[in-house]
C-alpha cells in the first residue's frame, strides 16, 4: 500500500487522531507550567504520527501497550479525554481513579493495556497479549510502543526473540526520538538503525518516517496484515523526534546546560507531523480547509471540556486506598 | 488413602486444573520433558499450545504471562529455580504486582509463578536463594510454600484458580517425600495455615521444608516433656495471623523458624506481629531461627550450617522456657 491508496475517510481519521493528541498535549503543557498537575508528564508532541498512524491500522479489539510517554497512544486508540485529564489531575473519575497518573493510564475496554513507567517494561506484556490472541485462535494483534532507550533493555531483546520463536502477532514499534532522557541515542548504541536488530531475531525490520502519519499508517497496515495472517512479528523503527524535553519542567534540572543545539531543535520543530499532514491534505485538495478548521474547533472544545470535567471531579476518597487490591 | 510423592502431587494438580479450565496453560524452560517431573506428561495430553517450552528468558516469559493474564488467560509460568525469579523481577514486581491497583482495578491477573525455593541440594547460591521474603514484601502478590504432598496439591489448585498473581514456591528437597493424597478432588484455600502438631507449651510458626525440621525438633522436645505446637502457614502472603495468635494465646511462647535471612525475613514479620499483638500472652521473649546471613555455599556441610537445623530449633524453644 502506498500513501496515495489511502481513502479520504481514513486520512481524516488519522488527521483527527493527530490533532486530538496535539491539542490535548498542548493543554497538558500549559496546565503543568501553571502547577496544576502533580507528578511527571512526558509529552508526545512531535511524535503523534507514530501513535496515530499505527492505531489507525488497528481494530478496536487489537491491543496496545504504551510507555511513560503514553498520552498519545491512549488518544490514538480511541481513549476518552475526560477520563485522561481527570487521571492527570489525580481525580477519582480518572481512568485509574487517581492511582496511576500520567504514566499508567490504561483503558482495557479499548484494548489499551496500559502505559508503563519502566523503560521497556511494557514490551513483554504486549508479547503476552499476542500470545493470548494466538492461544485463543483470534486474529487480534498486539502492538508495543517503546523508545530508542528501551531498545537497549533486556526486555526488548527477550521479547523479540520470544515473539519471533513463537511467530506471535506482535508489532514492535520503536519511537526513536533520538534521546534517552538527555543522552543522545547515538552515544549509547553502536548502530545507526535500531531496525537492524530485527535481523538478529529473524523478523522484518522496517525504518519508517516517524513524522509522516500516512507513511506510518501504510507501514503499520502491512505489518498488521502479516501478523493477522500468522506470519509473525515486525520491528518498525519510526524515526521521529520530541518537540520538548524529556519531561515537562525538567529544564530546571539541566541548570542551564544544553543537550541539543538550537539548530537541531528548530529543525525538529519544522518536521511537524500535524503540519506535514495538513499540508498534504491542502496540496492535494483532499478535504476542504473549512472542515479541518471546524474539526480543530471541535477538538479544542473537547479538550476544554476535559479540563472542566477533571477540575470539577472529586478527589479520591481516602477509603479507596485499599480498593483495587486483591480480587 | 493413597500415598504419593510431593512431585507427583504437583503433577496431579497441574493435570487436573488444565483439564478443568482450557484457559490454563504452562510455559517455561523444559516443561515438556519436566526436568523435576512436576510437569511431566502434560505435553502428551495438552500439546504444544498449552505446554510451551520457552527460551531461557525469565523476564520476557514472566512478562508474557502478565500480558496473557491481562487478556483472559491463566498462565502458569515455571521459572525453575527461585534465584532465577530475580531476573524476572521487573515483570513480577512492577507489572504483575502493581497493574491491577495502578490501573484502578481494570486488570485481573491470574498468574502463577512456580519455582523451586531455597537450598538443600548443594547447588550453590545461584540455585538456592530463599526468595520468599522479597515477594512477601509486595503487597498484591500471594506467596505459597507447601510442606507436604497433600498441601502442595490442594494449594497449587487454589493458586491456579486464584485471580491474583501467586508466587508458588516448591522445594526440591521435598520432591521425593511421600504422604497421603486422596484421589478425590480437593482444594486448600490460600491464606489458611495448618497445625501440623498440637502442643501446649511453645508455638513454632514456620513453612515449607522448615515444617519438617520443626516437627523433628518437636519430637525431640516431647521426649523431655515439652509439647510444641507447629503451625505450618502454607501461605506466606496473606498469612494466617489469627491461627498463630490463637496458638500463642494458648502457649505463651513463640519461635519463628524460617529458611531465609534474619533481616526483613519471614521470621521477622511473624515475630514482630506476635510481639505487637500478643505481648500480654508472652511469657518469654520471642525467638527467631533463620538462615545465617551468607549466600548459600555449595558444600553440603556448609549449606547445612546455613539452614536452620532441628537442633537449633530445639535450642531456640528452650530459650523460651
Amino acid at each position: 500500500m502506498s500513501v496515495s491508496d489511502i481513502s479520504i475517510d481514513k486520512i481524516l481519521d488519522i488527521y483527527t487522531r493527530v490533532l486530538r493528541i496535539r491539542r490535548f498535549e498542548e493543554q497538558v503543557a500549559l496546565l503543568f507550567s501553571q502547577g496544576q498537575l502533580p507528578g511527571l508528564v512526558h509529552l508526545y508532541i512531535g511524535e503523534e504520527a507514530v501513535g496515530a498512524g499505527v492505531c489507525a491500522a488497528l481494530r478496536d479489539d487489537d491491543y496496545i501497550v504504551s510507555t511513560h510517554r503514553g498520552h498519545g497512544h491512549v488518544i490514538a486508540k480511541g481513549g476518552d479525554m475526560d477520563r485522561m485529564m481527570a487521571e492527570l489531575m489525580a481525580k477519582s473519575t480518572g481512568y485509574c481513579k487517581g492511582k496511576g497518573g500520567s504514566q499508567h493510564i490504561a483503558d482495557f475496554e479499548i484494548g489499551m493495556l496500559g502505559a508503563c513507567g519502566i523503560v521497556g517494561g511494557g514490551i513483554p506484556v504486549a508479547v503476552g497479549a499476542g500470545l493470548s490472541a494466538y492461544y485463543r485462535g483470534t486474529d487480534q494483534v498486539a502492538v508495543t510502543f517503546f523508545g530508542d532507550g528501551a531498545a537497549n533493555e533486556g526486555s526488548f531483546h527477550e521479547s523479540l526473540n520470544l515473539a519471533s520463536a513463537m511467530k506471535l502477532p506482535v508489532l514492535f514499534v520503536c519511537e526513536n526520538n533520538q534521546y534517552g532522557e538527555f543522552t543522545p541515542a547515538e552515544t549509547v548504541m553502536n548502530i545507526k538503525d535500531i531496525a537492524d536488530r530485527a535481523k538478529g531475531y529473524g523478523i522484518p525490520g522496517i525504518i519508517a518516517n516517524g513524522v509522516d502519519p500516512l507513511k506510518m499508517y501504510t507501514v503499520a497496515a502491512e505489518a498488521v496484515a502479516r501478523a493477522r495472517a500468522g506470519e509473525g512479528p515486525t520491528l518498525i523503527e519510526a524515526k521521529t523526534h520530541r518537540r520538548g524535553d524529556h519531561a515537562e519542567g525538567e529544564g530546571a534540572f539541566l541548570a542551564g546546560q544544553t543537550y541539543r543545539s538550537e539548530a537541531e531543535r528548530k529543525a525538529a520543530q519544522e518536521r511537524d507531523p500535524l503540519l506535514h499532514l495538513h499540508n498534504y491534505i491542502a496540496e492535494n485538495d483532499l478535504i476542504p480547509m473549512e472542515r479541518l478548521e471546524s474539526l480543530d474547533q471541535e477538538v479544542i472544545e473537547a479538550v476544554a471540556h476535559s479540563v472542566d470535567f477533571a477540575r470539577s471531579s472529586p478527589e479520591p476518597e481516602i477509603e479507596s486506598l485499599f480498593e483495587d487490591t486483591w480480587v | 488413602m493413597p500415598r504419593k510423592t510431593y512431585i507427583a502431587a504437583i503433577n496431579e494438580a497441574l493435570m487436573e486444573e488444565m483439564r478443568r479450565d482450557k484457559n490454563v496453560f504452562l510455559m517455561g524452560e523444559d516443561v515438556r520433558l519436566g526436568v523435576f517431573a512436576g510437569t511431566r506428561g502434560l505435553h502428551a495430553e495438552f500439546g504444544d499450545r498449552r505446554v510451551i517450552d520457552s527460551p531461557i528468558s525469565e523476564l520476557g516469559v514472566a512478562g508474557a504471562g502478565v500480558g496473557a493474564a491481562a487478556t483472559g488467560l491463566r498462565p502458569i509460568i515455571d521459572l525453575m529455580f527461585g534465584s532465577f525469579l530475580y531476573l524476572a523481577l521487573d515483570q513480577i514486581a512492577n507489572q504483575a504486582g502493581a497493574m491491577r491497583y495502578m490501573f484502578g482495578g481494570q486488570a485481573t491477573l491470574p498468574i502463577v509463578y512456580m519455582t523451586q525455593n531455597g537450598g538443600g541440594i548443594g547447588a550453590g547460591p545461584h540455585h538456592s536463594q530463599p526468595v520468599h521474603p522479597f515477594f512477601m514484601n509486595m503487597p498484591l502478590i500471594k506467596v505459597v510454600t507447601p510442606s507436604t504432598p497433600y498441601d502442595v496439591k490442594g494449594l497449587l489448585k487454589a493458586a491456579i484458580r486464584d485471580d491474583n498473581p501467586v508466587v508458588f514456591l516448591n522445594q526440591l528437597t521435598l520432591g521425593g517425600r511421600r504422604g497421603e493424597v486422596p484421589d478425590e478432588e480437593y482444594v486448600i484455600p490460600l491464606g489458611q495455615g495448618d497445625i501440623k502438631r498440637e502442643g501446649s507449651d511453645v508455638t513454632i510458626c514456620t513453612a515449607g521444608l522448615m515444617v519438617h525440621h520443626s516437627l523433628k525438633a518437636a519430637e525431640t522436645l516431647a521426649k523431655e516433656g515439652i509439647e510444641v505446637e507447629v503451625v505450618d502457614l502454607r501461605t506466606l502472603s496473606p498469612w494466617d495471623e489469627t491461627l498463630v495468635l490463637e496458638s500463642v494465646a494458648k502457649t505463651g511462647r513463640f519461635v519463628a523458624v524460617d529458611e531465609s535471612y534474619p533481616t526483613c525475613g519471614a521470621a521477622s514479620e511473624w515475630a514482630a506481629t506476635v510481639a505487637e499483638k500478643a505481648f500480654s500472652h508472652l511469657k518469654a521473649p520471642v525467638q527467631r531461627v533463620t538462615n545465617k546471613p551468607v549466600p548459600m555455599p555449595a558444600s553440603p556441610l556448609l549449606e547445612k550450617a546455613v539452614i536452620p537445623s532441628s537442633d537449633e530449633i530445639v535450642a531456640a524453644v528452650k530459650k523460651t522456657l
